[in-house]
């Protein structure tokens, strides 16, 4: 176990140069940083002596081993555009994105496997028959679109939610929450749903089609044959031989509803770092995106080695392997 | 339970209108000021910002016209044509309660023209500021700057003592690796002081109960929001959670004005979008046609200036919010008159074809448009309009939109054959826009003008303009210039762009041409 999870951290540190190397690849074409940093009023030297001291003249790779160097040491620079420490930055908008990605994730979740097993158990009814064609539009409509939708009914026409922000936050020894206040959580439902429906609509078919496909197994008969409760063979044996893709699956969608969250929180200025990325982007504030591109992919890094380590948990065929070894 | 939070709402209540009349408005605009160091950038969301914060020695109107504000009058030395002379407005107090002396202006001057500096090339003729006595400033020049004052009304006034003992007298840098106390922290003398910031999301000012001016501002309290998506701006506007809308895209503009309970106020914004293109001997990167440049014949560019249907765009693309120009400056510039502004009110594609054939190029030629798409109103979308209007006369035009970050670099650099831009003109002067856009690009001069349009006779002129003090020998100077740039069709101007904010009809607010609405100057209907 303890080498397997060491042989998994050296492959992420791989993993983490690999995007790092890739990103700064991309961010010359993304455009030139001093372009939006410098008014029209500036003249040509201007230019040349702010890329000087940026150090945008250097070679790709002498700025890429700089950036490596002091992001070895915890230090990712200052922002172009608001000019303050890029790690302070990213943490001060990061509670506001795991708050609204945890929400979304726990709806997905809890929804997406309630309606699962109910589509399984029941295939042929009617109401399995609506949340399957429901499903598909959640799949396929995209989050933009869902958000502005929601926008339009449950803050300008009814006028029941907020439309954007995050509402009052409580500081919790420097963790701002916005569980803690009514606004807070009110600003928090549109936008978790916004973000929850794709996955949610993904952990329904995926429940539903492992489930279908377990049920049909020998062993479940053999169970019914024994004369085992409904509720035994479908909750106790069924459900938890889904569960392995199901974790997988949800694990890593956790991840990219963190790292893609950027859609929704542009949709609704959720002040996380999602719009702190995209904001970036649009002036070609390296420091904060080569930060921010580093920290989601620590953060599949880590989803991965956990979701890894659940296996173990619900699978025993794995420990036993493991064991072997 | 009940009883409790009614007690305190009411005593909150009781509280909040403290004040005779407390008066809240919520702003929003697409984003937020960078930093609230006044000297460190020069951008306009980020003045438009300060201004409530801190003030400048002169100021703009909605009209456009120089007024007083920190400074009560101005005037060039008597006796040497080259020294300004700055009456400091008395009885000022910053926010700390420190009194605002020359003093502090001369600090102010210096800091915002030094090195570090976002604002120094405004003040790039200054050889040094003096304090005369406690309440006049001395600004010496290189040479006699008539236009000096136009340059003052983004350049604020902080606190030397303050900014001192904050350590804060270097002007952060981007790139810099050190945190600066002014980036985060004021102390102004406007009529709003600052509560709290939470850059991205909420900004929150109070009124100013000391502020020099005698009438005071309706507005007691701001917040100001910024929300980056258009939709999602115009949604908060229309559920009722703000009460102000800066940036409202034109598409919306019809549909709020009809909108029970909402004003929308237009008015035109002091710029210019234009194309500008190639025009000299050098074959074009672009074209088919490789051996010469089909630009630097003038018929061509008068035929692509004919080919255009200005007013078309506006209908069209901008749906009515643009005011179609026929020259490259905004009407609120000296130097503008309504013959220059004068534009063919419908496209002549037969004649423009007579001038291509006439011109050699009965067939027309291919070449690239470069357009950003995030710059200003529509910009692409023009672009576009552009594309099929000179498809008609047979100039087969391939559009190349980017970025405004990738944009610019193509201008600055000359890497472009034809392109979109927009020109904001701050100093209220054609100088600004014959100094950039028209000069030949030679050291200080012509640092937006990849045209390779070269004028010596032309830039003698333009030069002689930033140190004439004979206004009238002056202004006849701009009108040889700009005839000469009509004549030579150096810039194809398109329209001025159109501002609209949006609001809640209890609220007056006028469109400022530089988009730098002042809430101090809203008005409450009742």
């Amino acid at each position: 176990m303890l080498a397997f999870i060491l042989r998994r951290l050296a492959q992420s540190i791989i993993v983490m140069a690999v995007v790092a190397l890739i990103a700064f690849m991309l961010f010359r074409y993304v455009g030139d940083p001093v372009a939006s940093l410098l008014g029209q009023d500036s003249r040509l030297e201007d230019f040349e002596e702010l890329r000087e001291r940026l150090g945008l003249n250097d070679p790709f790779y002498v700025q890429f081993g700089r950036f490596i160097g002091n992001a070895l040491q915890g230090e990712f620079g200052i922002s172009y555009r608001l000019q303050q420490p890029v790690s302070e930055l990213i943490i001060s908008r990061l509670p506001a994105t795991i708050e609204l990605a945890f929400a979304s994730a726990t709806i997905a979740l809890v929804f997406g496997l309630t309606l699962g097993v109910f589509t399984a158990l029941k295939p042929r009814s009617f109401a399995s028959g609506v949340i399957m064609t429901l499903s598909l539009v959640g799949v396929s409509l995209p989050t933009f679109l869902i958000g502005i939708g929601l926008i339009y009914v449950f803050a300008v026409e009814l006028q029941w939610l907020p439309s954007f922000g995050r509402g009052e936050v409580v500081d919790i020894g420097g963790w701002r929450t916005g569980l803690l206040t009514e606004t807070g959580l009110r600003s928090l439902i549109l936008p978790a749903i916004t973000l929850s429906l794709f996955q949610l609509t993904l952990i329904m078919r995926l429940v539903r089609a492992e489930m279908l496909e377990v049920l049909r197994q020998d062993y479940i008969r053999f169970a019914r044959a024994r004369g085992l409760s409904k509720r035994a063979i479908n909750f106790g044996h069924a459900l938890k031989n889904t569960m392995v893709p199901v974790i997988t699956i949800t694990g890593l969608q956790l991840g990219s509803v963190i790292a893609f969250s950027i859609v929704t929180e542009t949709v609704f200025q959720w002040p996380g770092v999602g719009s702190l990325f995209i904001n970036s982007v649009q002036v070609v504030d390296v420091p904060v995106m080569a930060a921010y591109l580093m920290f989601i992919a620590f953060v599949f890094v880590v989803i991965n080695l956990i979701v890894d380590i659940l296996y173990f948990a619900v699978d025993p065929r794995l420990r036993v392997g493991a064991g072997r070894r | 339970m009940r009883k409790l939070l009614i007690t305190a709402s009411v005593l909150a209540l009781g509280l909040a209108i403290m004040p005779a009349s407390a008066e809240t408005i919520r702003w929003a605009r697409n984003s937020d000021a960078l930093t609230l160091d006044p000297h460190s950038q020069n951008q306009g969301t980020t003045h438009t910002f300060s201004h409530h914060i801190y003030e400048t020695l002169v100021d703009r109107d909605v009209e456009g016209n120089l007024i007083p504000r920190l400074a009560t009058e101005w005037s060039v030395k008597e006796d040497d044509p080259t020294v300004w002379v700055f009456k400091v407005r008395e009885g000022v107090k910053f926010h700390d309660g420190a009194e605002l002396t020359a003093e502090d202006v001369v600090f102010s001057l210096d800091r915002a023209r030094s090195d570090k500096s976002n604002l120094k090339q405004l003040h790039s003729a200054v050889a040094s500021v003096t304090a005369v006595d406690d309440f006049t400033v001395e600004v010496k020049m290189t040479g006699p700057s008539p236009l000096y004052p136009n340059n003052l009304t983004n350049t604020f006034i902080m606190d030397k003592g303050w900014t001192e003992t904050n350590n804060a007298v270097e002007v952060q840098q981007a790139g810099s690796t050190d945190d600066n106390y002014a980036v985060r922290n004021t102390n102004g003398t406007g009529p709003y002081i600052l509560v709290s910031r939470d850059p991205d999301v909420r900004s929150v000012l109070k009124i100013n109960e000391n502020h020099w001016a005698e009438s005071k501002p309706a507005i007691t309290e701001i917040i100001y929001l910024p929300i980056a998506d258009n939709a999602t701006r115009i949604a908060a506007l229309l559920s009722g959670e703000v009460d102000l809308v800066q940036d409202v895209p034109v598409q919306d503009v019809e549909r709020l004005a009809g909108t029970a309970g909402i004003r929308v106020e237009t008015g035109p914004e002091n710029r210019i979008i234009y194309f500008g293109y190639r025009l000299g001997e050098e074959p074009l990167k672009s074209s088919n046609v490789t051996d010469k440049n089909p630009l630097a014949d003038s018929k061509v560019r008068e035929a692509m200036h004919l080919a255009i249907d200005r007013n078309a765009i506006k209908q069209v693309v901008m749906r009515g919010q643009a005011v179609p120009t026929g020259v490259a400056t905004p009407p609120f510039v000296n130097g503008w008159t309504p013959e220059l502004d004068a534009y063919p009110e419908k496209a002549d594609a037969a004649k423009a074809k007579e001038l291509l054939a006439e011109a050699g190029y009965p067939d027309g030629f291919t070449i690239t448009l470069d357009t950003p798409n995030n710059r200003y109103v529509n910009d692409e979308a023009i672009s576009q309009a552009i594309v099929g209007m000179l498809g008609q006369i047979g100039i087969k035009v391939t559009l190349a939109s980017r970025p405004v970050a990738q944009h610019s670099p193509l201008i600055q650099n000359a890497e472009t054959d034809f392109y979109l831009l927009g020109w904001g003109v701050p100093t209220f002067d054609s100088a600004y826009i014959f100094n950039d856009l028209v000069h030949t690009k030679e050291g200080q001069y012509g640092a937006y003008n990849p045209s390779g349009y070269s004028n010596p006779e032309l830039d003698k002129k333009i030069q002689s303009l930033a140190t004439e003090i004979d206004v009238e020998k002056r202004n006849a100077t701009i009108a040889e210039i700009w005839k000469t740039v009509q004549e030579d069709r150096v810039l194809l101007p398109i329209h001025n762009q159109v501002l609209a904010y949006a609001m809640k009809d209890k609220f007056t607010l006028a469109v400022h041409p530089e988009n730098q609405p002042r809430i101090y100057e809203v008005t409450i209907n009742d």
